[in-house]
């Protein structure tokens, strides 16, 4: 029995988890989404590393030209997280050819392999490892041909950038001579092991980006530079309220306007094309100005009300970790109780979402090319083909960078919309942008959610018990739902479709309940997941999905915990670690920050006053990024002027452990990327709404983490040549917000437990 | 009618109407890519030009009131074969994660560099306040200002 089983309320709907994680359980080791595409296998066939399982020829992944060039396809995308420069140094080590030979084509349904979705932090574990695998097979394949050619056996050649010769004499070739004979049109069998991290010449190593010249010349650098000829531009009029339904709009008039090439409406779908981007402007803000829109006003309670709104909504309810030690709760002397919530955040990219679309001229052709975004132009294209009704073979989609996303944000959407404006403009190219408040209104959101805490202590100040029960909606709606269309302008058309349902990524993963479950060694644990089946205001993937509150309130806990006793933050958390890796970083971050034993405040019931002034304070978080992926400790150093309530940061160290380094400066720049990131999330954020309308349209409403705000950063890495590259990109916006709520706590003797920590949240914790 | 603007050192003439932002002339009359379009309300920078060395948001600046002054954009700092010091400094700090706002990023910090020769960290703070970084690559970019102030100084 667990101390804290609230049976009553909690109905475990394990039956249709099951018959869930059966249909999906092909994928589950992909999970950056419930349910990818072609990743399903025949049964007989023997599993590959990484993603080349999934993309098993190797010509799918490297071609080598015989004009001296090596290609390297992969399905994942640059996002401005330097994947591509990461996979190409593993190419280059592999396959021993320097990397200024080598070229990348990334993200096209018409020439990479298939993998999926860009994100979860697994581009280097999944294309990384096929990468590898499959150029140390086809280094083989080289070498048998040049082998043969010279009569030298394989075994007594060198490889220098793709220059083989002998050890002994002169005998000579090179990979560019010998591709004829050397067909990498063939399956993988990964029996060639790929080289030991001694022999890596670039892994390891802090190689400048390739991409990051031209963005800071004004080079081509993303989707929104694309100019086509005869290009013309696209705005989108979005209903002005979620499920709000077009009543009447003055489309005559606007087709009058200057330059005015086409106004499409399809049901509540409107939109216009015009010559140049400054019209198509103009002719969009007329339609919004001249539309009625008949407004349901169904959006949920805002403030407080939301999360108790929240708890009472219809859910589909799991257990999704028990261990189970009743010898061991039943020794639990002290209960500690905690509820934490996270308000609705937005992706908020710095540039709207943009794509370009061109259909064959030819109507009766019916074939559609697409530039865009997307982190997934697989799964966007069978989502595309739906909507539009078309065969997914005459739809190409290339991926071409846009701004940063940070998770699913508009930059599927926009796709569709550019492709439906598009077809009212046979042979044309449209550019269709997002304008920011489209951004803002129309971009799903990271889900809001309630996290409670119910732990208890023995008598020698350990955790015997530990339930983590959460509310939340999705994080889950990126294309690729087999029971309906993810994409926003389908269900507003005449003939609308539906979204997919709300789903779950299962454990270990998980979605809604990632990182609830504790990495630390407690007498017995159980984490509770309540997926809210409806969605008012549309929620997906915001980079690290529930992980973020989770670890917030996880570590926040950790130490309301550790409270009870006054023990040291750190020394609470070894005593609860027994993973070495997790104690390293731990360690690790405590030597970084010169930390000193101190004892964590009692915040359950704090009376004694808070002196006024700047008090400082200093905080230690924790998180395995999913328990699967990075591990990261941080040390955080804060003010709190308790007057004007506002929270300085001053310092963040970090350790982290990513397994095996393949480019170290790209390591920190996602880590101190998302440090900075998740405090500005935890310190300012929050996507409003009433009960009609998104409300956070442009900056003035969402504000975020400005330069004089950015605390000094730190980052200390661990690297383990010897272990598997673990993700990174997620790894450091749990323990940020972790270390930011303890150090809190540490200046004031008072806890924040609900996010962000505004000036008002803190002068009211103050008293 | 047209109007003429002098951007980059050359002289171009846009068809756009006179209070069309001068962002949307630079990009598709001009073909430059550097300028973003971000807010268009001066919020976030993206869209930033010098206009007579002075930072300018030209999601918000009508064409008309460019035309009596010198526009430069990124464009017009320094290309990849001949980088300017801050351009330089961006690569060698590997201060970008997407990019989509380094073009502001480095277009007020030369406007900051032309007006104050040796700014503190707390000046280059301040003065870069304006711009918005969603990434969080703020510290590295911090870092490139300062190494193209050494070198400029």
């Amino acid at each position: 029995m667990n101390t804290f089983d609230n049976s009553d309320n909690t109905q475990v709907n394990q039956p249709a988890r099951r018959a869930f994680l059966k249909r999906t359980a092909l994928t589950v080791a992909f999970s950056l989404s419930p349910l990818l595409p072609a990743i399903a296998q025949a049964p007989a066939a023997a599993v590959l590393p990484g993603n080349l399982n999934g993309n098993r020829r190797l010509d799918s992944w490297l071609r080598i030209n015989a004009n001296g060039t090596v290609t390297m396809l992969t399905g994942k995308v640059e996002l401005g997280q330097g994947i591509l420069t990461a996979l190409l140094q593993i190419v280059s080590d592999e396959l021993d050819v320097d990397i200024q030979r080598l070229q990348v084509i990334s993200g096209d349904t018409a020439l990479t392999p298939n993998e999926g979705v860009t994100a979860g932090s697994l581009s280097v574990q999944d294309s990384g490892t096929a990468l590898r695998f499959a150029c140390a097979e086809a280094r083989g394949l080289l070498l048998a041909a040049a082998a043969s050619k010279l009569g030298v056996p394989a075994s007594e050649l060198l490889v220098s950038d793709g220059n083989i010769s002998a050890r002994q004499g002169s005998a000579h070739t090179t990979y560019w001579e010998v591709t004829g004979d050397a067909s990498l049109q063939r399956e993988a069998t990964a029996q060639t092991a790929p080289k030991p991290s001694s022999q890596h010449r670039l892994t390891g190593t802090s190689m400048q980006r390739r991409d990051i010249p031209a963005k800071v010349t004004g080079g081509e650098a993303f989707v929104q530079d694309l100019r086509l000829p005869g290009m013309v531009h696209g705005r989108v009029v979005r209903p002005s309220a979620p499920r709000a339904k077009l009543v009447s709009v003055d489309i005559a008039a606007v087709q009058r306007m200057a330059g005015v090439r086409v106004v499409h409406r399809d049901g509540n779908f409107l939109a216009v094309a015009a010559d140049r981007e400054e019209q198509a402007i103009a002719a969009a803000n007329a339609l919004r100005a001249s539309a009625r829109w008949d407004e349901p006003g169904d959006l949920p309670p805002v403030g407080a009300a939301l999360f108790t709104h929240m708890k009472a909504a219809r859910s589909q309810d799991s257990v999704v970790a028990n261990k189970a030690d009743p010898g061991v709760a039943a020794t639990a002397t002290v209960k500690v109780n905690a509820e934490y919530t996270r308000p609705y955040q937005a992706h908020a990219s710095i540039g709207p979402s943009c794509a370009v679309a061109q259909w064959s001229a030819d109507k009766a052709e019916n074939k559609l090319r697409v530039w865009c975004h997307s982190q997934s132009v697989f799964p966007l294209r069978n989502d595309m083909a739906k909507a539009l009704r078309m065969p997914q073979n005459n739809i190409t989609i290339s991926h071409r960078e846009g701004s940063g996303c940070y998770g699913h944000n508009g930059a599927d959407d926009v796709a569709l919309d550019a492709a439906l404006l598009a077809r009212a403009l046979p042979g044309t190219p449209v550019r269709l942008q997002w304008m920011r408040e489209d951004e803002f209104a129309s971009e799903p959101l990271g889900s809001a959610m309630v996290m409670q805490m119910h732990g208890a202590l023995n008598a020698a100040g350990k955790v015997v018990d530990w339930q983590h029960e959460l509310w939340s909606y999705t994080h889950s709606t990126r294309p690729y739902d087999p029971d309906g269309i993810n994409l926003s302008a389908s269900w507003l058309l005449q003939e609308p479709a539906k979204p997919g349902p709300a789903r779950n990524i299962p454990q270990p993963s998980g979605g809604s309940d990632r990182n609830a479950v504790p990495l630390y060694n407690f007498g017995q644990h159980k984490t509770i997941n309540h997926l809210l089946l409806d969605m008012p205001i549309r929620t997906s993937a915001l980079r690290t999905l529930g992980a973020y509150a989770n670890t917030f309130a996880l570590e926040s806990f950790m130490d309301e915990m550790a409270g009870v006793t006054g023990a040291d933050p750190l020394a609470f958390r070894l005593a609860h670690m027994s993973d070495p890796r997790g104690r390293a970083v731990l360690e690790r971050v405590a030597t970084m920050a010169n930390w000193k034993t101190m004892p964590t405040p009692d915040t359950r019931n704090p009376t004694a006053p808070v002196k006024a002034g700047v008090l400082r304070g200093r905080g230690m978080a924790f998180s395995k990024y999913k328990n699967l992926a990075s591990y990261v400790a941080i040390v955080m150093d804060i003010a709190v002027d308790t007057r004007s309530g506002v929270i300085t940061l001053d310092k963040v160290w970090s350790a982290v452990d990513v397994g095996l380094v393949v480019n170290p400066d790209g390591v920190r720049n996602q880590i101190e990327g998302g440090i900075v990131q998740s405090a500005s999330w935890s310190l300012f954020e929050t996507a409003h709404h009433d009960s009609r309308h998104l409300i956070s349209r442009n900056w003035p409403d969402y504000r975020i983490m400005r330069f004089p705000e950015v605390p000094a950063l730190q980052v200390d890495l661990i690297n383990r040549p010897n272990e598997r590259s673990l993700g990174v990109g997620e790894g450091s916006q749990g323990p940020t917000v972790g270390a930011l709520a303890n150090a809190f706590a540490n200046a004031t003797g008072r806890r924040l437990r609900d996010l962000p920590f505004t000036p008002d949240r803190v002068k009211q914790a103050l008293g | 009618m047209s109007l003429t603007l002098s951007v980059n050192g050359q002289r171009h003439t846009t068809p756009a109407a006179p209070e069309t932002p001068l962002l949307y002339v630079l990009r598709n009359d001009l073909g430059l890519n550097s300028p973003k379009y971000g807010c268009g309300i001066a919020q976030c920078g993206a869209c930033t030009v010098l206009l007579d060395g002075q930072a300018v948001r030209s999601c918000v600046m009508p064409c008309a009131a460019a035309t009596q002054g010198q526009v430069t954009t990124l464009e017009g700092l320094g290309n990849t074969n001949k980088l300017h010091a801050l351009q330089k400094a961006f690569i060698e700090e590997q201060a970008v994660q997407c990019g989509y706002c380094i073009n502001g990023m480095i277009m007020s910090a030369k406007a900051l560099l032309d007006r104050v020769r040796n700014p503190s960290e707390a000046q280059i703070r301040e003065a870069m306040a304006g711009n918005l970084c969603r990434c969080g690559t703020h510290t590295r970019i911090l870092r490139a200002i300062q190494r193209a102030a050494k070198e400029l100084a």
